[in-house]
Protein backbone atom coordinates (compact mmCIF):
# COMPACT_ATOMS: atom_id res chain seq x y z
CA UNK A 1 0.00 0.00 0.00
CA UNK A 2 2.63 2.54 -0.95
CA UNK A 3 0.01 4.56 -2.77
CA UNK A 4 -1.34 6.32 0.33
CA UNK A 5 2.07 6.76 1.82
CA UNK A 6 1.76 9.61 4.26
CA UNK A 7 5.29 9.45 5.58
CA UNK A 8 6.39 11.84 2.84
CA UNK A 9 8.79 9.45 1.14
CA UNK A 10 8.88 10.00 -2.62
CA UNK A 11 6.43 7.89 -4.56
CA UNK A 12 8.12 5.84 -7.29
CA UNK A 13 7.27 6.74 -10.88
CA UNK A 14 4.28 4.76 -12.17
CA UNK A 15 4.70 2.39 -15.10
CA UNK A 16 3.53 3.83 -18.40
CA UNK A 17 2.64 1.08 -20.87
CA UNK A 18 0.29 0.61 -23.81
CA UNK A 19 -2.81 -1.18 -22.40
CA UNK A 20 -4.04 -4.47 -23.89
CA UNK A 21 -6.82 -3.96 -26.45
CA UNK A 22 -10.10 -5.86 -26.10
CA UNK A 23 -11.89 -5.90 -29.48
CA UNK A 24 -14.15 -8.76 -28.34
CA UNK A 25 -15.63 -6.54 -25.63
CA UNK A 26 -16.56 -3.88 -28.16
CA UNK A 27 -18.30 -6.43 -30.41
CA UNK A 28 -20.28 -8.12 -27.64
CA UNK A 29 -21.16 -4.72 -26.20
CA UNK A 30 -22.55 -3.62 -29.56
CA UNK A 31 -24.66 -6.79 -29.86
CA UNK A 32 -26.17 -6.15 -26.43
CA UNK A 33 -26.93 -2.53 -27.31
CA UNK A 34 -28.71 -3.54 -30.52
CA UNK A 35 -30.81 -6.16 -28.72
CA UNK A 36 -31.72 -3.65 -26.03
CA UNK A 37 -32.74 -1.10 -28.64
CA UNK A 38 -34.94 -3.68 -30.37
CA UNK A 39 -36.63 -4.52 -27.10
CA UNK A 40 -37.33 -0.88 -26.22
CA UNK A 41 -38.63 -0.30 -29.74
CA UNK A 42 -40.99 -3.25 -29.31
CA UNK A 43 -42.23 -1.85 -25.96
CA UNK A 44 -43.28 1.36 -27.67
CA UNK A 45 -44.60 0.08 -30.98
CA UNK A 46 -46.28 -3.24 -30.21
CA UNK A 47 -50.04 -2.53 -30.22
CA UNK A 48 -50.80 -5.66 -28.18
CA UNK A 49 -49.05 -4.19 -25.17
CA UNK A 50 -51.72 -1.54 -24.95
CA UNK A 51 -50.20 0.83 -22.43
CA UNK A 52 -53.43 2.81 -21.97
CA UNK A 53 -55.10 -0.30 -20.54
CA UNK A 54 -52.03 -0.83 -18.37
CA UNK A 55 -52.39 2.68 -16.98
CA UNK A 56 -56.11 2.31 -16.51
CA UNK A 57 -55.84 -0.85 -14.42
CA UNK A 58 -52.55 -0.30 -12.61
CA UNK A 59 -54.26 1.39 -9.67
CA UNK A 60 -57.58 -0.38 -10.19
CA UNK A 61 -59.41 -1.14 -6.94
CA UNK A 62 -59.63 -4.87 -7.65
CA UNK A 63 -55.92 -5.09 -8.42
CA UNK A 64 -54.99 -3.19 -5.24
CA UNK A 65 -57.25 -5.40 -3.17
CA UNK A 66 -55.56 -8.42 -4.72
CA UNK A 67 -52.17 -6.91 -3.94
CA UNK A 68 -53.11 -6.45 -0.29
CA UNK A 69 -54.39 -10.04 -0.16
CA UNK A 70 -51.10 -11.25 -1.65
CA UNK A 71 -49.13 -9.31 0.94
CA UNK A 72 -51.28 -10.64 3.78
CA UNK A 73 -50.91 -14.17 2.54
CA UNK A 74 -47.13 -13.77 2.19
CA UNK A 75 -46.68 -12.32 5.67
CA UNK A 76 -48.91 -14.82 7.46
CA UNK A 77 -47.61 -17.86 5.57
CA UNK A 78 -44.00 -16.79 6.20
CA UNK A 79 -44.76 -16.19 9.87
CA UNK A 80 -46.17 -19.70 10.15
CA UNK A 81 -43.21 -20.97 8.17
CA UNK A 82 -40.60 -19.28 10.36
CA UNK A 83 -42.17 -20.14 13.72
CA UNK A 84 -42.92 -23.67 12.55
CA UNK A 85 -39.43 -23.93 11.10
CA UNK A 86 -37.78 -22.98 14.37
CA UNK A 87 -39.93 -25.46 16.28
CA UNK A 88 -39.20 -28.22 13.77
CA UNK A 89 -35.48 -27.45 13.80
CA UNK A 90 -35.37 -27.61 17.60
CA UNK A 91 -37.34 -30.85 17.46
CA UNK A 92 -34.90 -32.34 14.99
CA UNK A 93 -31.96 -31.37 17.21
CA UNK A 94 -33.76 -32.71 20.28
CA UNK A 95 -32.33 -35.61 22.27
CA UNK A 96 -35.75 -37.24 22.30
CA UNK A 97 -35.80 -39.72 19.38
CA UNK A 98 -39.61 -39.45 19.01
CA UNK A 99 -39.33 -35.67 18.66
CA UNK A 100 -36.61 -35.78 16.07
CA UNK A 101 -38.25 -38.51 14.01
CA UNK A 102 -41.60 -36.71 14.10
CA UNK A 103 -39.89 -33.60 12.74
CA UNK A 104 -38.05 -35.69 10.15
CA UNK A 105 -41.34 -37.27 9.04
CA UNK A 106 -43.03 -33.88 8.74
CA UNK A 107 -40.23 -32.49 6.62
CA UNK A 108 -40.13 -35.63 4.51
CA UNK A 109 -43.85 -35.40 3.79
CA UNK A 110 -44.16 -31.68 3.15
CA UNK A 111 -41.06 -31.47 1.00
CA UNK A 112 -42.03 -34.62 -0.83
CA UNK A 113 -45.32 -33.34 -2.23
CA UNK A 114 -45.87 -30.31 -4.49
CA UNK A 115 -47.20 -27.25 -2.73
CA UNK A 116 -49.95 -26.95 -5.33
CA UNK A 117 -51.19 -30.43 -4.42
CA UNK A 118 -51.11 -29.49 -0.74
CA UNK A 119 -53.11 -26.33 -1.47
CA UNK A 120 -55.80 -28.28 -3.29
CA UNK A 121 -55.76 -30.80 -0.45
CA UNK A 122 -56.50 -28.13 2.15
CA UNK A 123 -59.17 -26.67 -0.11
CA UNK A 124 -60.91 -30.06 -0.15
CA UNK A 125 -60.27 -30.87 3.48
CA UNK A 126 -64.00 -31.26 4.13
CA UNK A 127 -64.05 -34.51 2.20
CA UNK A 128 -61.30 -35.87 4.44
CA UNK A 129 -62.15 -34.60 7.89
CA UNK A 130 -65.89 -33.92 7.96
CA UNK A 131 -66.04 -32.06 11.23
CA UNK A 132 -63.42 -31.01 13.72
CA UNK A 133 -64.13 -31.47 17.38
CA UNK A 134 -62.34 -30.66 20.59
CA UNK A 135 -62.27 -33.23 23.35
CA UNK A 136 -60.32 -36.00 25.01
CA UNK A 137 -58.46 -38.21 22.50
CA UNK A 138 -60.55 -41.32 21.75
CA UNK A 139 -62.97 -40.04 24.42
CA UNK A 140 -65.90 -37.62 24.63
CA UNK A 141 -65.94 -34.41 22.59
CA UNK A 142 -66.95 -30.99 23.82
CA UNK A 143 -67.19 -28.67 20.83
CA UNK A 144 -67.61 -29.49 17.16
CA UNK A 145 -67.03 -27.25 14.16
CA UNK A 146 -68.00 -27.65 10.57
CA UNK A 147 -64.73 -27.77 8.63
CA UNK A 148 -66.01 -25.76 5.69
CA UNK A 149 -66.87 -22.80 7.88
CA UNK A 150 -63.51 -23.12 9.58
CA UNK A 151 -61.28 -23.60 6.55
CA UNK A 152 -62.14 -20.76 4.20
CA UNK A 153 -60.17 -20.34 0.99
CA UNK A 154 -57.95 -17.88 2.85
CA UNK A 155 -57.27 -20.35 5.67
CA UNK A 156 -56.71 -23.13 3.14
CA UNK A 157 -54.17 -20.96 1.33
CA UNK A 158 -52.42 -19.98 4.57
CA UNK A 159 -52.23 -23.57 5.79
CA UNK A 160 -51.09 -24.92 2.44
CA UNK A 161 -48.36 -22.35 1.98
CA UNK A 162 -47.34 -21.94 5.63
CA UNK A 163 -47.05 -25.60 6.59
CA UNK A 164 -45.10 -26.31 3.44
CA UNK A 165 -42.81 -23.38 4.15
CA UNK A 166 -42.16 -24.60 7.70
CA UNK A 167 -40.55 -27.73 6.29
CA UNK A 168 -38.11 -25.69 4.20
CA UNK A 169 -37.49 -23.11 6.93
CA UNK A 170 -36.66 -25.82 9.46
CA UNK A 171 -33.73 -26.96 7.35
CA UNK A 172 -32.51 -23.38 7.05
CA UNK A 173 -32.81 -22.80 10.79
CA UNK A 174 -31.13 -26.10 11.56
CA UNK A 175 -28.20 -25.25 9.31
CA UNK A 176 -27.94 -21.89 11.06
CA UNK A 177 -27.92 -23.43 14.53
CA UNK A 178 -25.33 -26.01 13.52
CA UNK A 179 -23.12 -23.26 12.08
CA UNK A 180 -22.60 -21.72 15.53
CA UNK A 181 -19.38 -22.89 17.15
CA UNK A 182 -19.76 -25.46 19.94
CA UNK A 183 -17.51 -23.28 22.09
CA UNK A 184 -20.28 -20.69 22.33
CA UNK A 185 -22.57 -23.18 24.03
CA UNK A 186 -19.80 -24.36 26.33
CA UNK A 187 -18.88 -20.83 27.35
CA UNK A 188 -22.54 -20.09 28.10
CA UNK A 189 -22.92 -23.30 30.09
CA UNK A 190 -19.79 -22.48 32.05
CA UNK A 191 -21.42 -19.16 32.98
CA UNK A 192 -24.40 -21.03 34.38
CA UNK A 193 -26.84 -20.29 31.59
CA UNK A 194 -29.79 -22.62 30.93
CA UNK A 195 -30.42 -24.44 27.68
CA UNK A 196 -33.27 -22.21 26.48
CA UNK A 197 -31.41 -19.09 27.51
CA UNK A 198 -28.36 -20.21 25.55
CA UNK A 199 -30.51 -20.88 22.50
CA UNK A 200 -32.32 -17.54 22.68
CA UNK A 201 -29.52 -15.22 23.75
CA UNK A 202 -26.39 -16.78 22.27
CA UNK A 203 -26.99 -19.36 19.56
CA UNK A 204 -29.99 -18.05 17.61
CA UNK A 205 -28.71 -14.46 17.27
CA UNK A 206 -25.51 -15.84 15.76
CA UNK A 207 -27.37 -18.37 13.66
CA UNK A 208 -29.35 -15.45 12.20
CA UNK A 209 -26.39 -14.44 10.09
CA UNK A 210 -26.67 -17.77 8.31
CA UNK A 211 -30.47 -17.90 8.46
CA UNK A 212 -31.41 -14.44 7.15
CA UNK A 213 -30.15 -14.58 3.54
CA UNK A 214 -31.97 -17.81 2.58
CA UNK A 215 -35.03 -16.63 4.55
CA UNK A 216 -35.07 -13.49 2.41
CA UNK A 217 -35.01 -15.70 -0.65
CA UNK A 218 -37.83 -17.78 0.80
CA UNK A 219 -39.91 -14.67 1.46
CA UNK A 220 -39.44 -13.40 -2.07
CA UNK A 221 -40.18 -16.85 -3.40
CA UNK A 222 -43.27 -17.03 -1.15
CA UNK A 223 -44.56 -13.73 -2.50
CA UNK A 224 -44.66 -15.29 -5.95
CA UNK A 225 -45.81 -18.73 -4.80
CA UNK A 226 -48.94 -17.13 -3.33
CA UNK A 227 -50.13 -16.84 -6.93
CA UNK A 228 -50.83 -20.58 -6.71
CA UNK A 229 -53.65 -19.72 -4.31
CA UNK A 230 -55.54 -18.38 -7.35
CA UNK A 231 -56.18 -22.02 -8.27
CA UNK A 232 -58.17 -22.56 -5.07
CA UNK A 233 -60.34 -19.55 -5.82
CA UNK A 234 -58.59 -17.22 -3.42
CA UNK A 235 -58.52 -13.69 -4.83
CA UNK A 236 -54.95 -12.52 -4.59
CA UNK A 237 -53.06 -10.38 -7.09
CA UNK A 238 -53.00 -12.83 -10.01
CA UNK A 239 -56.63 -13.86 -9.52
CA UNK A 240 -57.64 -10.19 -9.38
CA UNK A 241 -55.92 -9.67 -12.74
CA UNK A 242 -57.50 -12.81 -14.17
CA UNK A 243 -60.96 -11.69 -13.08
CA UNK A 244 -60.49 -8.50 -15.04
CA UNK A 245 -59.06 -9.98 -18.23
CA UNK A 246 -61.65 -12.74 -18.23
CA UNK A 247 -64.17 -9.94 -18.59
CA UNK A 248 -62.40 -7.62 -21.03
CA UNK A 249 -59.99 -10.04 -22.80
CA UNK A 250 -57.00 -7.65 -22.30
CA UNK A 251 -54.87 -10.54 -21.11
CA UNK A 252 -51.36 -9.23 -21.82
CA UNK A 253 -51.75 -5.70 -20.38
CA UNK A 254 -53.22 -7.09 -17.16
CA UNK A 255 -50.52 -9.73 -16.84
CA UNK A 256 -48.03 -6.87 -17.14
CA UNK A 257 -49.87 -4.91 -14.44
CA UNK A 258 -49.64 -7.94 -12.17
CA UNK A 259 -45.97 -8.56 -13.03
CA UNK A 260 -44.96 -4.97 -12.37
CA UNK A 261 -46.60 -5.09 -8.94
CA UNK A 262 -44.74 -8.33 -8.14
CA UNK A 263 -41.45 -6.76 -9.21
CA UNK A 264 -42.06 -3.64 -7.12
CA UNK A 265 -42.77 -5.64 -3.98
CA UNK A 266 -39.84 -8.02 -4.59
CA UNK A 267 -37.51 -5.06 -4.96
CA UNK A 268 -38.71 -3.55 -1.70
CA UNK A 269 -38.23 -6.91 0.03
CA UNK A 270 -34.68 -7.17 -1.32
CA UNK A 271 -33.82 -3.80 0.20
CA UNK A 272 -35.30 -4.90 3.51
CA UNK A 273 -33.23 -8.08 3.36
CA UNK A 274 -30.05 -6.04 2.86
CA UNK A 275 -30.67 -4.04 6.01
CA UNK A 276 -31.64 -7.11 8.03
CA UNK A 277 -28.43 -8.87 7.01
CA UNK A 278 -26.50 -5.78 7.97
CA UNK A 279 -28.15 -5.72 11.39
CA UNK A 280 -27.36 -9.34 12.20
CA UNK A 281 -23.88 -9.07 10.71
CA UNK A 282 -22.73 -6.82 13.56
CA UNK A 283 -19.69 -8.15 15.27
CA UNK A 284 -18.77 -10.46 12.42
CA UNK A 285 -16.92 -7.90 10.32
CA UNK A 286 -14.61 -5.23 11.73
CA UNK A 287 -16.72 -2.55 10.13
CA UNK A 288 -20.21 -2.87 8.71
CA UNK A 289 -20.51 -2.24 4.99
CA UNK A 290 -22.01 1.19 4.31
CA UNK A 291 -25.69 1.43 3.45
CA UNK A 292 -26.45 2.74 -0.03
CA UNK A 293 -27.43 6.05 1.53
CA UNK A 294 -24.16 6.31 3.44
CA UNK A 295 -22.27 5.37 0.31
CA UNK A 296 -24.09 8.06 -1.67
CA UNK A 297 -23.41 10.69 0.97
CA UNK A 298 -19.75 9.76 1.18
CA UNK A 299 -19.41 9.85 -2.60
CA UNK A 300 -21.01 13.28 -2.70
CA UNK A 301 -18.95 14.77 0.10
CA UNK A 302 -15.70 13.26 -1.08
CA UNK A 303 -16.33 13.87 -4.73
CA UNK A 304 -13.63 16.49 -5.04
CA UNK A 305 -11.47 15.21 -2.22
CA UNK A 306 -9.19 12.21 -2.03
CA UNK A 307 -10.68 8.75 -2.57
CA UNK A 308 -12.17 7.35 0.67
CA UNK A 309 -9.87 5.51 3.00
CA UNK A 310 -9.57 1.77 2.68
CA UNK A 311 -12.49 0.01 4.33
CA UNK A 312 -11.99 -3.33 5.91
CA UNK A 313 -14.49 -6.03 5.37
CA UNK A 314 -16.64 -4.04 2.98
CA UNK A 315 -16.06 -6.30 0.00
CA UNK B 1 -18.34 -46.03 48.21
CA UNK B 2 -18.18 -44.43 51.63
CA UNK B 3 -18.68 -40.76 52.19
CA UNK B 4 -15.35 -38.99 51.91
CA UNK B 5 -16.57 -35.41 51.77
CA UNK B 6 -13.56 -33.13 51.77
CA UNK B 7 -12.45 -30.88 54.59
CA UNK B 8 -13.69 -27.33 54.79
CA UNK B 9 -10.78 -25.55 53.18
CA UNK B 10 -10.63 -27.89 50.18
CA UNK B 11 -12.10 -26.26 47.07
CA UNK B 12 -11.69 -29.13 44.63
CA UNK B 13 -11.34 -32.75 45.50
CA UNK B 14 -11.12 -35.57 43.00
CA UNK B 15 -11.19 -39.20 44.07
CA UNK B 16 -10.61 -42.00 41.59
CA UNK B 17 -12.06 -40.03 38.67
CA UNK B 18 -12.42 -41.99 35.45
CA UNK B 19 -13.65 -40.79 32.08
CA UNK B 20 -14.23 -42.67 28.84
CA UNK B 21 -14.84 -41.26 25.38
CA UNK B 22 -16.46 -44.27 23.80
CA UNK B 23 -13.79 -46.95 24.22
CA UNK B 24 -11.04 -44.46 24.86
CA UNK B 25 -10.12 -44.46 28.53
CA UNK B 26 -9.06 -40.84 28.89
CA UNK B 27 -8.91 -40.42 32.68
CA UNK B 28 -7.70 -43.45 34.63
CA UNK B 29 -8.26 -42.63 38.27
CA UNK B 30 -7.40 -39.08 39.21
CA UNK B 31 -6.92 -38.18 42.88
CA UNK B 32 -6.27 -34.51 43.51
CA UNK B 33 -6.97 -31.77 46.01
CA UNK B 34 -6.92 -28.01 45.56
CA UNK B 35 -7.13 -25.94 48.74
CA UNK B 36 -8.93 -22.63 48.87
CA UNK B 37 -6.76 -19.78 47.69
CA UNK B 38 -4.29 -22.11 46.02
CA UNK B 39 -3.18 -22.12 42.41
CA UNK B 40 -2.70 -25.53 40.87
CA UNK B 41 -1.04 -25.76 37.50
CA UNK B 42 -1.52 -28.84 35.38
CA UNK B 43 0.99 -29.72 32.68
CA UNK B 44 1.43 -32.69 30.42
CA UNK B 45 1.59 -33.78 26.79
CA UNK B 46 -1.48 -33.35 24.59
CA UNK B 47 -3.95 -36.18 25.00
CA UNK B 48 -2.90 -36.72 28.59
CA UNK B 49 -6.41 -35.83 29.79
CA UNK B 50 -5.57 -32.57 31.54
CA UNK B 51 -8.16 -30.50 29.67
CA UNK B 52 -10.74 -33.25 30.09
CA UNK B 53 -10.13 -33.29 33.83
CA UNK B 54 -10.58 -29.53 33.95
CA UNK B 55 -13.87 -29.81 32.06
CA UNK B 56 -15.07 -32.46 34.50
CA UNK B 57 -14.69 -29.99 37.35
CA UNK B 58 -17.60 -27.88 36.07
CA UNK B 59 -19.46 -30.85 34.60
CA UNK B 60 -18.91 -29.92 30.96
CA UNK B 61 -17.90 -33.59 30.86
CA UNK B 62 -19.64 -36.24 32.94
CA UNK B 63 -17.33 -38.46 34.92
CA UNK B 64 -17.86 -42.21 34.59
CA UNK B 65 -16.45 -43.32 37.92
CA UNK B 66 -15.14 -41.80 41.13
CA UNK B 67 -16.20 -38.69 42.98
CA UNK B 68 -15.58 -35.02 42.37
CA UNK B 69 -16.38 -32.27 44.88
CA UNK B 70 -16.27 -28.52 44.47
CA UNK B 71 -16.58 -26.50 47.66
CA UNK B 72 -17.83 -29.56 49.49
CA UNK B 73 -20.60 -30.43 47.00
CA UNK B 74 -20.57 -33.32 44.58
CA UNK B 75 -20.39 -32.10 41.00
CA UNK B 76 -23.42 -33.01 38.90
CA UNK B 77 -24.85 -35.49 41.41
CA UNK B 78 -26.65 -35.49 44.71
CA UNK B 79 -26.15 -38.13 47.34
CA UNK B 80 -29.30 -39.35 49.08
CA UNK B 81 -28.51 -42.15 51.49
CA UNK B 82 -26.19 -44.43 49.57
CA UNK B 83 -27.70 -43.59 46.19
CA UNK B 84 -26.45 -41.02 43.70
CA UNK B 85 -29.03 -38.95 41.83
CA UNK B 86 -28.20 -37.16 38.63
CA UNK B 87 -28.76 -33.44 38.92
CA UNK B 88 -31.31 -31.67 36.79
CA UNK B 89 -29.93 -29.31 34.15
CA UNK B 90 -31.15 -26.40 36.26
CA UNK B 91 -29.14 -27.50 39.29
CA UNK B 92 -26.02 -28.15 37.22
CA UNK B 93 -26.33 -24.63 35.83
CA UNK B 94 -26.65 -23.28 39.37
CA UNK B 95 -23.47 -25.11 40.38
CA UNK B 96 -21.58 -23.67 37.45
CA UNK B 97 -22.34 -20.09 38.47
CA UNK B 98 -19.67 -20.34 41.13
CA UNK B 99 -17.04 -21.79 38.82
CA UNK B 100 -15.49 -19.47 36.24
CA UNK B 101 -13.91 -20.94 33.13
CA UNK B 102 -11.55 -19.48 30.57
CA UNK B 103 -11.10 -21.30 27.29
CA UNK B 104 -8.18 -21.70 24.96
CA UNK B 105 -10.15 -20.14 22.11
CA UNK B 106 -11.72 -17.37 24.25
CA UNK B 107 -15.30 -18.17 23.11
CA UNK B 108 -16.48 -14.60 23.53
CA UNK B 109 -19.96 -13.93 22.17
CA UNK B 110 -19.19 -12.28 18.82
CA UNK B 111 -22.53 -10.48 18.53
CA UNK B 112 -22.03 -8.60 21.80
CA UNK B 113 -19.62 -5.85 22.77
CA UNK B 114 -16.98 -6.45 25.44
CA UNK B 115 -19.25 -4.86 28.05
CA UNK B 116 -22.29 -6.85 26.95
CA UNK B 117 -20.25 -10.05 27.04
CA UNK B 118 -19.38 -9.39 30.68
CA UNK B 119 -22.87 -8.25 31.71
CA UNK B 120 -24.81 -11.05 30.06
CA UNK B 121 -24.54 -13.75 32.71
CA UNK B 122 -24.81 -11.65 35.90
CA UNK B 123 -27.94 -9.97 34.52
CA UNK B 124 -29.57 -12.99 32.88
CA UNK B 125 -28.47 -15.78 35.19
CA UNK B 126 -28.19 -14.13 38.59
CA UNK B 127 -30.83 -11.50 37.86
CA UNK B 128 -28.73 -8.70 39.30
CA UNK B 129 -29.77 -5.11 38.49
CA UNK B 130 -28.20 -3.81 35.27
CA UNK B 131 -26.72 -0.70 36.85
CA UNK B 132 -24.88 -2.66 39.54
CA UNK B 133 -23.54 -5.15 37.01
CA UNK B 134 -22.52 -2.35 34.67
CA UNK B 135 -20.42 -0.71 37.35
CA UNK B 136 -18.76 -4.00 38.22
CA UNK B 137 -18.16 -4.84 34.55
CA UNK B 138 -16.52 -1.48 33.92
CA UNK B 139 -14.36 -2.02 36.99
CA UNK B 140 -13.33 -5.46 35.72
CA UNK B 141 -12.49 -4.14 32.26
CA UNK B 142 -10.34 -1.52 33.94
CA UNK B 143 -8.72 -4.24 36.04
CA UNK B 144 -7.70 -6.19 32.93
CA UNK B 145 -6.49 -3.01 31.28
CA UNK B 146 -9.20 -2.66 28.67
CA UNK B 147 -11.28 0.28 29.87
CA UNK B 148 -11.03 1.79 26.39
CA UNK B 149 -12.50 -1.29 24.70
CA UNK B 150 -15.87 -1.21 26.43
CA UNK B 151 -17.87 -0.93 23.22
CA UNK B 152 -15.62 -3.01 20.99
CA UNK B 153 -16.83 -6.23 19.46
CA UNK B 154 -14.59 -9.29 19.89
CA UNK B 155 -13.60 -9.20 16.21
CA UNK B 156 -12.14 -5.74 16.81
CA UNK B 157 -9.88 -7.00 19.60
CA UNK B 158 -6.56 -8.84 19.48
CA UNK B 159 -6.36 -12.37 20.85
CA UNK B 160 -4.78 -11.18 24.07
CA UNK B 161 -7.45 -8.53 24.56
CA UNK B 162 -10.19 -11.07 23.84
CA UNK B 163 -8.78 -13.44 26.43
CA UNK B 164 -8.66 -10.67 29.02
CA UNK B 165 -12.30 -9.84 28.30
CA UNK B 166 -13.06 -13.55 28.70
CA UNK B 167 -11.37 -13.54 32.11
CA UNK B 168 -13.37 -10.45 33.11
CA UNK B 169 -16.54 -12.17 31.89
CA UNK B 170 -15.88 -15.15 34.14
CA UNK B 171 -14.98 -12.93 37.10
CA UNK B 172 -18.20 -10.94 36.74
CA UNK B 173 -20.07 -13.93 38.17
CA UNK B 174 -17.92 -13.60 41.30
CA UNK B 175 -16.81 -17.24 41.24
CA UNK B 176 -15.12 -19.12 44.07
CA UNK B 177 -12.98 -21.06 41.63
CA UNK B 178 -11.46 -20.23 38.27
CA UNK B 179 -10.56 -22.84 35.66
CA UNK B 180 -8.13 -21.95 32.88
CA UNK B 181 -7.88 -24.27 29.89
CA UNK B 182 -4.59 -23.39 28.15
CA UNK B 183 -5.51 -19.70 28.22
CA UNK B 184 -2.42 -18.53 26.32
CA UNK B 185 -1.96 -21.36 23.81
CA UNK B 186 -3.86 -19.61 21.00
CA UNK B 187 -2.04 -16.31 21.46
CA UNK B 188 0.83 -14.72 19.59
CA UNK B 189 3.91 -14.83 21.81
CA UNK B 190 4.01 -11.08 22.43
CA UNK B 191 0.42 -11.11 23.74
CA UNK B 192 0.92 -13.89 26.27
CA UNK B 193 2.47 -11.61 28.91
CA UNK B 194 -0.59 -9.37 29.35
CA UNK B 195 -2.87 -12.34 29.97
CA UNK B 196 -0.44 -13.96 32.41
CA UNK B 197 -0.15 -10.65 34.28
CA UNK B 198 -3.90 -10.57 34.81
CA UNK B 199 -3.84 -14.17 36.04
CA UNK B 200 -0.91 -13.46 38.36
CA UNK B 201 -2.77 -10.55 39.96
CA UNK B 202 -5.83 -12.73 40.34
CA UNK B 203 -3.74 -15.34 42.16
CA UNK B 204 -2.26 -12.66 44.42
CA UNK B 205 -5.79 -11.58 45.33
CA UNK B 206 -6.38 -15.07 46.66
CA UNK B 207 -8.49 -16.65 43.90
CA UNK B 208 -8.49 -20.43 43.82
CA UNK B 209 -7.31 -21.43 40.37
CA UNK B 210 -6.73 -24.59 38.36
CA UNK B 211 -4.62 -23.76 35.33
CA UNK B 212 -3.88 -26.14 32.47
CA UNK B 213 -0.91 -24.55 30.81
CA UNK B 214 2.32 -24.86 28.90
CA UNK B 215 3.75 -21.75 30.53
CA UNK B 216 6.39 -23.25 32.83
CA UNK B 217 7.51 -19.80 33.96
CA UNK B 218 4.01 -19.01 35.17
CA UNK B 219 3.74 -22.37 36.90
CA UNK B 220 7.03 -21.81 38.67
CA UNK B 221 6.28 -18.26 39.84
CA UNK B 222 2.56 -18.36 40.58
CA UNK B 223 1.68 -22.01 41.15
CA UNK B 224 1.34 -23.38 44.67
CA UNK B 225 1.39 -26.89 43.29
CA UNK B 226 2.21 -28.48 39.98
CA UNK B 227 0.65 -31.62 38.55
CA UNK B 228 2.17 -33.55 35.70
CA UNK B 229 -0.35 -35.74 33.89
CA UNK B 230 0.34 -38.36 31.26
CA UNK B 231 -1.81 -41.13 29.85
CA UNK B 232 -4.81 -40.18 32.00
CA UNK B 233 -3.05 -40.44 35.37
CA UNK B 234 -1.28 -38.01 37.67
CA UNK B 235 2.35 -39.00 37.30
CA UNK B 236 3.84 -36.46 39.64
CA UNK B 237 2.58 -33.75 41.95
CA UNK B 238 4.37 -31.30 44.19
CA UNK B 239 5.90 -27.89 44.66
CA UNK B 240 6.39 -26.43 41.17
CA UNK B 241 9.94 -25.33 41.83
CA UNK B 242 10.91 -28.84 42.90
CA UNK B 243 9.02 -30.69 40.19
CA UNK B 244 10.40 -28.45 37.46
CA UNK B 245 14.00 -28.59 38.62
CA UNK B 246 14.20 -32.12 40.00
CA UNK B 247 11.46 -34.26 38.49
CA UNK B 248 11.31 -37.67 40.16
CA UNK B 249 9.73 -39.69 37.39
CA UNK B 250 11.28 -40.57 34.08
CA UNK B 251 8.17 -39.53 32.11
CA UNK B 252 8.24 -36.10 33.79
CA UNK B 253 11.93 -35.78 33.01
CA UNK B 254 11.29 -36.70 29.37
CA UNK B 255 8.46 -34.21 29.01
CA UNK B 256 10.31 -31.37 30.70
CA UNK B 257 13.44 -31.94 28.66
CA UNK B 258 11.35 -31.36 25.56
CA UNK B 259 9.52 -28.24 26.66
CA UNK B 260 12.05 -26.39 28.79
Amino acid sequence: MTEIDSTGSARPESIKAVPVRHPGRWVSGAVILVLAAMFVHMLFTNKNLDWTTFQKFFFDGGILKGLVATLELTVIAMAIGIVGGIILALMRLSANPLMSSAAWLYIWFFRGTPVLVQLIFWFNIKSLMGDISLGIPFGPTFITWDVNSLVTTFIAAILGLGLNEAAYMSEIVRAGILSVDEGQTEASQALGMRRLQIMRRIVLPQAMRVIIPPTGNETISMLKTTSLASTVAFTELLKAGEDIFNANYKTIPLLIVVSVWYIIVTSILSVGQYYLERHFGRGSARELPPTPLQRLRRNLTTFHAKPPAVQEGSA
Amino acid sequence: MTENAPANDVMVKAEGVHKYFGRLHILRGIDLEVRSGQVMCVIGPSGSGKSTFLRCINHLEKIDAGRLWVDGHLVGYRQRGDKLHEMHEKEVAAQRRDIGMVFQRFNLFPHMTALQNIMEAPVRVKGEPRQVVRERALGLLDQVGLSEKVDSYPSQLSGGQQQRVAIARALAMEPKLMLFDEPTSALDPELVGDVLDVMRRLAEDGMTMVVVTHEMGFAREVGDSLVFMDGGVVVEEGDPREVLTEPQHERTQNFLSKVL
